[in-house]
């Protein structure tokens, strides 16, 4: 168990340096740089920021110094908000894309595994068809067509929730993004347990619980619930990436504080040392997350534990 | 019976106001604004951008201030004497003004500001708003260092400013950001980290309570400030709303009662629903196409440019394009600029026949014909609405003149990149908003020395006037100069205006105190809530 945690975290290094250097010329190739706006910098100016910024140095010593930093934990000062370091950015905004995440991912388990375990038992009948149709429909329509139909309902008609803004967090104003971020993963997550519930159910060991004269609930729930959602536990990861993507949009539309919404506007303002800062810590979080889900999923089924 | 009901209906309504007045007027009045683009910086002198600027003018308070219709009027500063060749301005500060610490706001503060402003250390993307202060051009440019700057505190209360040349705007120049005064002790303390939430000291109507960066600033009552007792809104909330939809939404669901602007798909049903809610004023700003002079097809091609201008129906763009807002360009300088006397287009009043002949004429003169057409291309940033105007236009230049032309749009930051270099750029549109009230923030950026002339217009008449006219001192004469520039730039045309801005937003019936101007400048300090009316404009 030791050496399979040391020897992931081992290979999260050279996954994350790929990352980092990618980003880095991937960023410094896109034409226009982040002093570059309508109005021209009288020379001595630009100089002087370039001078603060290090972009006067040659870019592999760029490249260099950035990671002797990143090493350190030091993402370097931001180009856009010019008082702030990317470190305080992300710590300011990290709550907020947290927050939602895990309330998204939460909403999205919680609903679907019911809603798939459902499927399951009442399998070819409407409610199955109900369920898989509507999931399909959330797995098809992308967010960004979902949250702003959402505030016109809800915001505008029927004015129960706010059309958008954070309020410091205030549970009305999380609603919304929240269940227009799990939208999709509760489409995904009801189809999963849906497949492997009528799975484990044809499987012979429930056949002998169900032999044992064990009423159908605990059969479900303590016998076949736990196989069926190893799938579901392994889509943890992609999961999780997914709502970090979908953030990304929801932030837009609802105008939440999160991080999804810095590497939006610091990749539009060539806030170089911001949009690396957040892919950096983008793959920290996901290869972390991973490794949860695989610690996760040993705990779970006795076999790949050995 | 029924009127009967609605009578004592409406009789107990104006009961219950007449009771509620009194509460109502000592209640804490909250300005919620929406603010567009998130705020970067809080630094006055790195501040950048129309929302930075909206939140600095309730912070701070330079040496003038803006009235309602954004002319300058005292602000630290109470009253001013200059000289008669204009070069010399002396202010006399205002003892009662204070920082929201209680701390003095003196003349070496405005020194210290002033020359940070133009020390090209400090980064400053305005400090050349600056440039009219005796040496600052030089501080700028590296060659001088910022102790060097013409301004002197003669003592506390009184401040000398000297300048190159007579400036008439130098007194809206004031009232920028990058003339806004520094706290001294929290400059020495933070360095250039000063303007965080729990460190920034400012001298305005108001002072910084919280900011929550990609969400809202919130400013409360400077209580030292020396005009408190005037000033009715308790509390300004700034929000950030990148989107026009999402702000109108907000705004239509309560949460805001300003929006920056009106989403343009939006405004038949706001004139329709909220019509007492729809504040509109021309804005001093131009929309036009510039012309790279440096290649083909513009290069020493001056009858293209004429025809390609003549052949734009801007009354029907501006009706059928632009939902009947903005104004239709007939020159470069859009309406309401002080201190100057108008140029237009010989042909602006021409009948559209008349005008579209001329225009197939010189499209001929200029060797062009159907079987050799010109061929164009227009650059724009990647938008709906540039794309729409784009698309219009080049089906007016193929209409009348048989123009081919390609569209082809970039990112923001790649499109600005490609103006600047004038290596592949043929038609591209852009944009200006005066920086101040005086027709040289327009003139200037088309002289050939200047950094954002990306058309490459090189004319020595033109250089020579506006030459002329930043030594000129008699205001009148000036006008004059400024126009002959204006005619000469519409003479050889390296431009196509093609209509001038109106500001437009959304703002409750309730809010008065505010005018309509053409800098679009409001500080929530002049503003209040009147809850007993519900109609009309202030």
């Amino acid at each position: 168990m030791l050496r399979f945690a040391l020897s992931r975290l081992l290979s999260a290094i050279p996954t994350l340096l790929v990352l980092v250097v990618l980003a880095f010329f991937m960023m410094r190739a896109a034409p226009g740089g982040p002093f570059d706006t309508e109005r021209t910098l009288p020379p001595e100016v630009q100089a002087q920021l370039e001078a603060q910024y290090r972009l006067d140095l040659p870019v592999h010593e760029q490249l260099w110094r950035y990671l002797a930093d990143a090493v350190r934990g030091d993402l370097g000062p931001s180009f856009q908000y010019s008082q702030f370091s990317v470190n305080e950015l992300i710590a300011q905004s990290f709550p907020v894309s947290l927050q939602l995440g895990l309330s998204a991912m939460l909403l999205a388990l919680v609903v679907g595994v019911a809603a798939g375990t459902w499927a399951a038992l009442r399998q070819n009948r409407l409610a199955d068809h109900a369920i898989m149709t509507l999931s399909m429909t959330g797995i098809s329509v992308p967010n960004f067509v979902i949250a702003p139909l959402m505030v016109l309902l809800f915001a505008l008609v029927l004015g129960w929730l706010p059309a958008g803004g954070w309020n410091d967090g205030a549970w009305r104003n999380r609603v919304m993004p929240v269940i227009a971020l799990a939208l999709p993963q509760i489409a995904y997550v009801a189809r999963l347990t849906r497949g492997s519930m009528i799975e484990v159910l044809r499987q012979n060991f429930i056949r002998t619980a169900r032999a044992k004269g064990l009423s159908g609930r605990t059969v479900v729930l303590r016998h076949a619930l736990k196989p069926a959602l190893m799938p579901v536990l392994s889509y943890l990861g992609p999961a999780a990436a997914g709502i970090i993507t979908g953030s990304v949009v929801i932030e837009q539309i609802f105008g939440l504080p999160g991080l999804g919404r810095y590497f939006v506007q610091g990749a539009l303002n060539r806030d170089y040392t911001l949009v690396m800062g957040v892919v950096l810590f983008y793959g920290v979080l996901i290869i972390a997350f991973n490794f949860l889900v695989d610690l996760l999923y040993g705990a779970l089924d006795p076999r790949v534990r050995t | 019976m029924n009127l009967g009901r609605h009578q004592t209906l409406l009789l107990r309504l104006a009961l219950c106001m007449a009771l509620c007045l009194p509460g109502a007027a000592s209640a804490e009045q909250v300005l919620r604004r929406g603010n567009g683009p998130d705020v970067e910086s809080l630094d006055p002198h790195r501040v950048e951008g129309v929302a930075a600027a909206d939140v600095m003018r309730d912070l701070f308070e330079g040496l003038v201030s803006t009235g309602l219709d954004a002319e300058p009027i005292p602000g630290v500063a109470e009253r001013w004497e200059i000289s008669e060749d204009g070069l010399h301005y002396r202010f006399f500060l205002r003892h009662d003004a204070r920082w929201s610490n209680g701390d003095a706001v003196t003349a070496m503060d405005f020194v210290v500001a002033l020359r940070r402003s133009v020390d090209p250390a400090t980064g400053s993307n305005y400090s050349k708003i600056l440039s009219p202060i005796r040496n600052a051009d030089e501080i700028i440019e590296g060659e001088k260092p910022p102790e060097t700057l013409a301004v002197t505190a003669v003592d506390a209360h009184t401040l000398d400013i000297e300048l190159t040349g007579p400036t008439p705007y130098l007194l809206g120049q004031l009232s920028h950001t990058s003339a806004y005064p520094v706290h001294r002790p929290s400059l020495a303390q933070w360095g250039a980290d000063f303007a965080r939430e729990g460190r920034l000291v400012s001298n305005g109507a108001y002072q910084l309570k919280r900011w929550a960066l990609q969400s809202h600033i919130e400013l409360v009552r400077n209580p030292h400030y020396w005009n408190n007792d005037k000033t009715r809104i308790d509390r300004v909330i700034f929000y950030t709303i990148e989107d026009l939809n999402a702000e109108y939404q907000r705004y239509r669901a309560g949460e805001i009662d300003w929006t920056t602007g009106v989403p343009i798909t939006q405004l038949p049903q706001i004139k329709q629903r909220m019509p007492d809610d729809l504040r509109m004023h021309p804005y001093m700003g131009v929309y036009y196409y510039g012309m790279n002079l440096n290649r083909p097809p513009f290069k020493d091609n001056p009858k293209l440019r004429l025809a390609l201008n003549m052949a734009i129906d801007r009354p029907l763009i501006a009706e059928r394009i632009l939902g009947d807002i903005d104004q239709a360009a007939d020159g470069w300088m859009p309406p309401g600029v002080q201190n100057h006397h108008y140029a237009r287009f010989a042909w602006a009043d021409w009948p559209r026949e008349q005008r579209l002949a001329k225009a197939r004429q010189l499209y001929a003169e200029a060797g062009y014909s159907a079987a050799r057409p010109a061929r164009v291309e227009i650059l724009y940033n990647t938008s709906d609405d540039h794309k729409k105007l784009a698309t219009v236009v080049s089906a007016m230049w193929k209409q009348w003149l048989g123009v081919e032309t390609v569209l082809r749009n970039q990112e923001w930051k790649v499109y600005l990149q490609s103006r600047r270099l004038q290596q592949d750029t043929e038609v591209f549109r852009a944009g200006w908003i005066g920086d101040y009230n005086d027709p040289n923030t327009f003139m200037e950026i088309l002289h050939s020395q200047h950094g954002m002339n990306d058309v490459g217009y090189d004319s020595e008449v033109y250089d020579r006037l506006l030459h002329e006219a930043s030594q000129e001192s008699n205001l009148e004469r000036r006008a004059w100069l400024m126009q002959a520039a204006e005619a000469q730039l519409l003479e050889d045309l390296p431009i196509i205006p093609l209509y001038f801005y109106n500001s437009k937003r959304l703002v409750r019936p309730t809010l008065k105190g505010w005018r309509g101007n053409v800098m679009d400048q409001h500080r929530s300090q002049t503003m209040y809530f009147d809850p007993t009316t519900t109609g009309g404009a202030p």
